[in-house]
């Protein structure tokens, strides 16, 4: 039995890497530039100082090594809420953790902190915004033993609503050239330039996944209830504090670099329920490879749909997902 | 001889309600303890506080003489295994909802069950008859089947005390006796101690060795001791205000509680 669910395991994992890596040099090979598969070989190992070379290196993988790392962390974000709300509709935007975050990030932008501490600013403001949300859903809503979590999920959903009237207040009253920039950042795009970003965002989600799997079996035993998890020897509270940091941390480094992004902490997770079932020692990274290809495969759709223009992703997302997600309602009952 | 659980004094308030006060008693080791009382008397809070849900008011518990307040919950998971009233659907199979049991005993980077863990919730599974629902989900068996399967979660713990909070309330007959057996087998195999809450009062009658009543008016115990001493009509009408008759089970000797219509107990 143990044999057979690391077999299972270890072949869904080989499977997902291979999808990934696919999805990788598909989009590798996507764009105006229109270099073909056969060719990108010869000028990664040949090709340096050309101006295929830098399209490919400087432009093309930048963008994916983002669009995966942004993918993971809002799909592992997601998968660790639903597993401490115990309800598959809970994602970092439900619960107003992005609101927080992206109104931190206006902020950044209106009152211009990225030019006194430099780029840093931006998922540092991010994080702040998360940070500051879930301290006030917590706060909001502790009761004298426990966290309830169906009160804290109506209170998340409330503050993202302030929080995108404060993001548009703040639009309103701004600048023209700041208002452009919240405007284009607001929309999602993984079109970032700044490489301390991209590394940031790389190496803040994989940080995200180790933290996570600390707390697979804490997760497990979430599934069956609070109590029932104090009664097998976890102690929730702790986990729980840890844990919605961590979602916290990868919603604000998401939002701060690519922007909103709406449903893939939502429907990701909830399909690689669906194949891998629920334990989530496999789970966690799975939800985070399925992320992580399905935010590149977005990012294609979004960059070749009107091309030579480009859509932003988070609109690919919002309409695949949301539709995604209707069909999976109408078919199968929706549970953990 | 030591008992497991001692419960000293001990009292909780729920705002301005007092659920329980001043309660007191021992379970010892390979006892039999059964909890009774009418709906609301506080019999599940009772085992919340024993579970370190619920933090009570005053008093104490020790569990093998020490005090359960300082202990870490993953130690006393593997000595105490707890029974809830209900088991939550979820989309996990029985066979690694039963694992779940397990967990207590992993060691710090030890990621999948090892064989032994895999045996223990097979030999559970067994016992409680649900080892043929081994590959189902949770959330597609029957309230039943599902409270079998947290039973046989609670003893893949293999505690040497297990609480449980109504284990027979969603079973038919056949498994309200399958259960009851399996855990008076139990106790005698390993010498288990078994700490229960139970409504139906024959059944808590009939396989406990001590009975606690608890009095919802005052929080207190009413009575406390064996089956005969406290299944007698006059405590039953004096806790539940409801008149019944009491008569030896002709099999067991032990009390059997028949409610008639108040007009047949009139006429008699």
């Amino acid at each position: 039995m143990k044999n057979k669910k690391i077999k299972k395991w270890a072949l869904m994992l080989s499977g997902l890497v291979t999808l990934l890596m696919a999805v990788g040099v598909l989009a590798l090979c996507t764009g105006s530039a229109g270099i073909e598969l056969k060719t990108i070989p010869g000028i990664l190992l040949n090709g340096k100082g050309t101006a295929d070379y830098s399209i490919l290196i400087g432009i093309r993988l930048p963008r994916i090594i983002l669009g995966m790392s942004i993918g993971g962390a809002l799909s592992l974000a997601g998968t660790l809420l639903q597993g401490m709300f115990r309800n598959p509709l809970v994602e970092p935007y439900t619960l107003g953790i992005s609101g927080g975050a992206s109104l931190g990030v206006c902020i950044n932008i209106l009152f211009r902190f990225y030019s006194v501490i430099g780029i840093i600013a931006y998922p540092l403001s991010g994080f702040s915004g998360a940070s500051l949300v879930i301290f006030l859903v917590y706060s909001l809503n502790r009761g004298p033993q426990h966290i309830r979590s169906n009160r804290m999920l109506l209170t998340g959903v409330m503050i993202s609503y302030v929080a995108s009237s404060l993001v548009m207040l703040l639009m309103a009253i701004s600048k023209t050239d700041d208002l452009q920039n919240i405007v284009l950042w607001i929309m999602g795009s993984l079109d970032e330039p700044n490489t301390v970003l991209i590394r940031i965002a790389f190496f803040g989600s994989l940080a995200g996944l180790i933290i996570s799997y600390f707390f697979c079996f804490d997760l497990n035993a979430l599934m069956l209830g609070e109590e029932e998890a104090a009664n097998l020897g976890f102690n929730t509270t702790r986990t729980k504090k840890i844990l919605f940091i961590t979602a916290s941390f990868l919603t604000g480094l998401s939002v701060a670099v690519a922007g909103i992004i709406m449903f893939v902490g939502l429907i990701v997770p909830h399909f690689m329920r669906m194949v891998t079932g629920p334990d989530h020692r496999i789970l966690l990274a799975s939800s985070f490879l399925a992320g992580a290809i399905f935010l590149t495969l977005c990012d294609i759709i979004a960059r070749v749909i009107i091309s030579p223009l480009e859509l932003p992703v988070g609109v690919i997302t919002g309409i695949i997902g949301g539709v995604m997600f209707i069909w999976a309602l109408s078919r199968k009952q929706v549970t953990l | 001889m030591n008992p497991v659980l001692e419960i000293e004094h001990l009292s909780f308030q729920y705002r301005e309600n007092i659920i329980l006060q001043d309660i007191s008693f021992n379970v010892s080791k390979g006892e039999f303890v059964t909890v009774i009382g009418p709906n609301g008397c506080g019999k599940t809070t009772l085992i919340n506080i024993i579970s370190k849900i619920n933090r009570p008011g005053k008093g104490r518990i020790r569990l093998y003489g020490r005090d359960i307040n300082p202990m870490l919950r993953r130690k006393m998971a593997r000595q105490v295994a707890i029974v809830m009233q209900t088991t939550d659907p979820v989309a996990m199979t029985v066979e690694d909802y039963v694992l779940l049991g397990r967990l207590p005993f992993f060691k710090k980077y030890q990621f999948f069950e090892n064989r032994h863990d895999i045996d223990i919730a097979k030999k559970y599974m067994e016992m409680t008859g649900v080892i043929k629902l081994a590959k189902s989900k949770i959330h597609e068996i029957s309230g039943g089947e599902r409270q079998l399967a947290s039973i046989a979660r609670a003893l893949a713990q293999e505690p040497s005390l297990l609480v449980m909070d109504e284990p027979t309330s969603h079973l038919d007959i056949t498994r309200q006796a399958r259960i009851l057996e399996l855990i008076r087998r139990l106790r005698q195999e390993l010498s288990l101690t078994v700490l229960m809450v139970l409504h139906d009062l024959n059944l808590a009658g009939e396989y406990s060795d001590r009975l606690v009543l608890l009095n919802k008016e005052n929080g207190r115990i009413f009575k406390a001791g064996t089956p005969e001493e406290v299944l007698t009509e006059q405590s039953i009408l004096d806790v539940y205000h409801t008149r019944v008759m009491v008569l030896p089970n002709p099999v067991s000797n032990k009390p059997l509680i028949f409610l008639a219509s108040q007009d047949a107990m009139d006429s008699k």
